[in-house]
C-alpha cells in the first residue's frame, strides 16, 4: 500500500525539480539484455527518481530524464556492467536550486 | 583554451574544490576550476550543516556575507520505533555566542558564495564543462584534463580531484577503485518551505536559532542508514539514506522510505502545512578509514567525497571536504614555492599532513564503526523497538509497581537479544569505536 502511494508519488517530486534535458542524448543507457541480472533488476526499486522499469518481456529499461546523477545504478551494476553511465553533457541534466 | 597552461586544475567546485583553489589561488597560483553544473552548487546534495571551524580557516570573516540559515543550538538524537522515539536532546544557550560553532545551510546558495570568494581570489572558473578524462605524459604522469569541450584539453603541474563521492575521472583513469554497493549509501532528501515564525514556534527558537534532528531505528526497514531534520531559515530540510546494498537487497523505494519517515508521528507535525520545493538523491561514501583510496600520484591529489572524507558517525563530511582541500591546496601551494615537482613522492606528505589533523585522527578511530553496523543489524531494530517499549512501559503510570516494571524491562531485553548477545554487542561496539 504504503509503496503504491509512493510509486505514485516520484514523479510528483521530480516534477518540483529543475532539469534542462538534454533532448535525445540520454547520458543512461541500458545494454541490451534477454534476463536482467539481479542487481539490473534491483534498480527498478533502488534508483531514486525511478528510472527503472520493466518491460513486457521482463527486460529493465530506462527513461533518464529524472535522473537526479546520484551514480546509484551505477555502483550496483558495475561488476554486471549492464548499464552504459556517463554524466550529462555540462550544463545538461538536474539544476537544484536547494541541493 | 587549449594553449593556456595553469599551475593548477580543480575538478569540482563543491567545498573541497573551492577550499583547493581559493588556497592556491591565494597564495599566487594561477589555477582553473571545472564544474560541470550550470553554476557551483547545482550538481550539489548536503543535509546540510555547515562546521565553522574548517571554513573560518579558509575565510575567517566568512559570517559577514556567507548565506546561513540558522545557528544550531540544539541537537537531537533520537531512536524511533514505529510510533514512538526516544531522544537525546542537547540545547544549550551557550551555542548563541557572537562566533556560532554550526550553522544549517543550503547548498546550492552557499556554494554559489564560496565560488564568488574563490574566483574574487583569482581562480579562472568554467561552468558546464565535464572533465572526460586525464591526460599524461610519456612516462604516466598526470599533465592535464579532457573536457566536453571543442578543443577541450588543458594543462597543468598538477590536477586536484575534488569530483565527488560518484567521481568518474579519477576511477576510470584507475586512480581509484570503483565505490562498492556496501561502502556507500544513498540519501534521498526534500526541501519544505514554512514561514519561519512557524519553523521558530514548531521548535522553541528565537531568532536565528536552529534545531537538528538525527534518526534511526525502524525508520530504515531494517536497513543500515539514518535520517535527518535540519531547521533553516524558512524552510525544513528531511532526509534519510541507507546503506546502497541494502537498497539493493530489500524492496523498498528510496521515497517510500523517505514518505514513510514524514508519516512518522514524531516528525509529521515538524512539517504540517509545509509547502515541498525540491527532491534530491546523492551517494554518501561511507566506507571510512579502511575504504580510503591511494591520495595522490605523479601529477594528482584528491580531496573531498572523492577521497571518502566523511566521518559517518558523527555526520561530518563538508568539514573534511574543506580541510582537505585546504591542506592539499597548501601543499602544492609549498612545492611551488620550493619549485619542487609535483610527483608522487612530493605528495606523500599529504597524507602525513593530515595525519596529524582530525581528519585522519577520526576516521582512524571509527574505522570500524562500518563494519560493526553492517553487521549488527538489531541496531537498527530491535534495540530501537526495545528502548521505546522501556520507556513507554517506564513512564506510564498504571497501577503496576515499578520493580515489576524493571523486571518486566530487563525480561524484554533478554529476551529480545539474550544475555550474551547484549554483552556482545556491548563489547563490539566498544571495540569499534575505540
Amino acid at each position: 500500500m504504503l509503496e503504491a502511494a509512493a510509486a505514485a508519488k516520484v514523479e510528483e517530486k521530480l516534477y518540483q525539480n529543475r532539469y534542462l534535458v538534454d533532448a535525445g542524448r540520454p547520458h543512461i543507457k541500458v545494454r541490451p539484455h534477454i534476463v536482467p541480472s539481479k542487481a539490473l533488476l534491483a534498480l527498478t526499486h533502488a534508483c531514486p527518481a525511478g528510472c527503472y522499469s520493466q518491460n513486457d518481456q521482463g527486460q529493465v529499461e530506462a527513461s533518464v530524464d529524472g535522473c537526479v546523477e546520484c551514480g546509484t545504478c551505477r555502483v550496483l551494476t558495475a561488476k554486471t556492467g549492464e548499464i552504459e553511465w556517463n554524466y550529462p553533457r555540462g550544463g545538461f541534466g538536474v539544476l537544484y536550486k536547494f541541493g | 583554451m587549449a594553449q593556456e597552461r595553469f599551475d593548477a586544475i580543480v575538478v569540482g567546485a563543491g567545498p573541497s574544490g573551492n577550499a583547493a583553489a581559493y588556497t592556491m589561488a591565494k597564495r599566487g597560483l594561477k589555477v582553473l576550476q571545472l564544474e560541470r553544473g550550470e553554476y557551483p552548487g547545482s550538481k550539489n546534495v548536503q543535509g546540510a550543516i555547515l562546521y565553522a571551524n574548517a571554513l573560518e580557516k579558509l575565510i575567517p570573516d566568512f559570517r559577514e556575507d556567507a548565506p546561513l540559515e540558522r545557528h544550531v543550538i540544539e541537537q537531537r538524537l533520537w531512536t524511533m520505533d514505529e510510533t514512538s522515539h526516544t531522544g537525546l536532546h542537547h540545547r544549550s544557550d551557550d551555542f548563541n555566542e557572537e562566533r556560532p560553532n554550526r550553522y544549517t545551510i543550503i547548498r546550492a546558495q552557499f556554494d554559489k558564495w564560496f565560488s564568488r570568494k574563490v574566483r574574487e581570489a583569482g581562480v579562472l572558473l568554467l561552468c558546464e564543462t565535464t572533465v572526460t578524462a586525464l591526460l599524461r605524459d610519456e612516462k604516466g604522469k598526470v599533465v592535464g584534463v579532457q573536457t566536453d569541450r571543442e578543443g577541450g584539453a588543458v594543462y597543468a603541474d598538477i590536477v586536484v580531484l575534488a569530483e565527488g563521492v560518484n567521481g568518474l575521472v579519477g576511477q576510470r583513469s584507475g586512480l581509484r577503485p570503483e565505490l562498492k554497493p556496501d561502502t556507500v549509501a544513498l540519501a534521498v532528501k526534500e526541501m519544505h518551505f514554512l514561514p519561519p515564525e512557524v519553523i521558530q514556534a514548531r521548535f522553541n527558537l528565537k531568532g536565528n536559532e536552529g534545531v537538528v534532528i538525527e534518526a534511526m531505528g525502524t525508520i530504515t526497514a531494517g536497513m543500515t542508514g539514518t535520517g535527518f531534520l535540519y531547521t533553516n531559515q524558512e524552510s525544513i530540510s528531511i532526509g534519510i539514506g541507507c546503506i546502497v546494498s541494502d537498497f539493493a537487497e530489500s524492496e523498498v523505494t528510496p521515497y517510500g522510505l523517505l514518505e514513510a519517515f514524514k508519516a512518522h508521528p514524531s516528525i509529521k507535525p515538524l512539517l504540517e502545512n509545509s509547502e515541498c520545493k525540491e527532491y534530491a538523491a546523492h551517494l554518501i561514501p561511507e566506507g571510512g578509514y579502511k575504504a580510503m583510496p591511494e591520495l595522490c600520484g605523479d601529477g594528482w591529489i584528491v580531496v573531498g567525497d572523492a577521497g571518502q572524507f566523511v566521518n559517518a558517525v558523527h555526520r561530518e563530511g563538508s568539514n573534511l571536504a574543506m580541510t582537505t582541500g585546504r591542506m592539499a591546496g597548501e601543499l602544492v601551494a609549498d612545492l611551488k614555492e620550493r619549485q619542487a615537482p609535483c610527483s608522487k613522492a612530493e605528495l606523500g606528505q599529504y597524507r602525513r599532513r593530515l595525519e596529524a589533523t582530525f581528519v585522519m585522527k577520526d576516521l582512524k578511530k571509527y574505522r570500524g564503526i562500518p563494519d560493526f553496523l553492517h553487521g549488527n543489524k538489531q541496531v537498527f531494530g530491535l534495540y530501537p523497538r526495545l528502548f521505546n517499549a522501556a520507556a513507554r512501559n517506564w513512564f506510564r503510570v498504571d497501577g503496576i509497581d515499578k520493580r515489576t516494571k524493571e523486571k518486566e524491562i530487563l525480561t524484554a531485553f533478554r529476551k529480545g537479544r539474550t544475555l550474551p548477545g547484549l554483552i556482545n554487542d556491548g563489547i563490539k561496539l566498544a571495540r569499534a569505536w575505540r
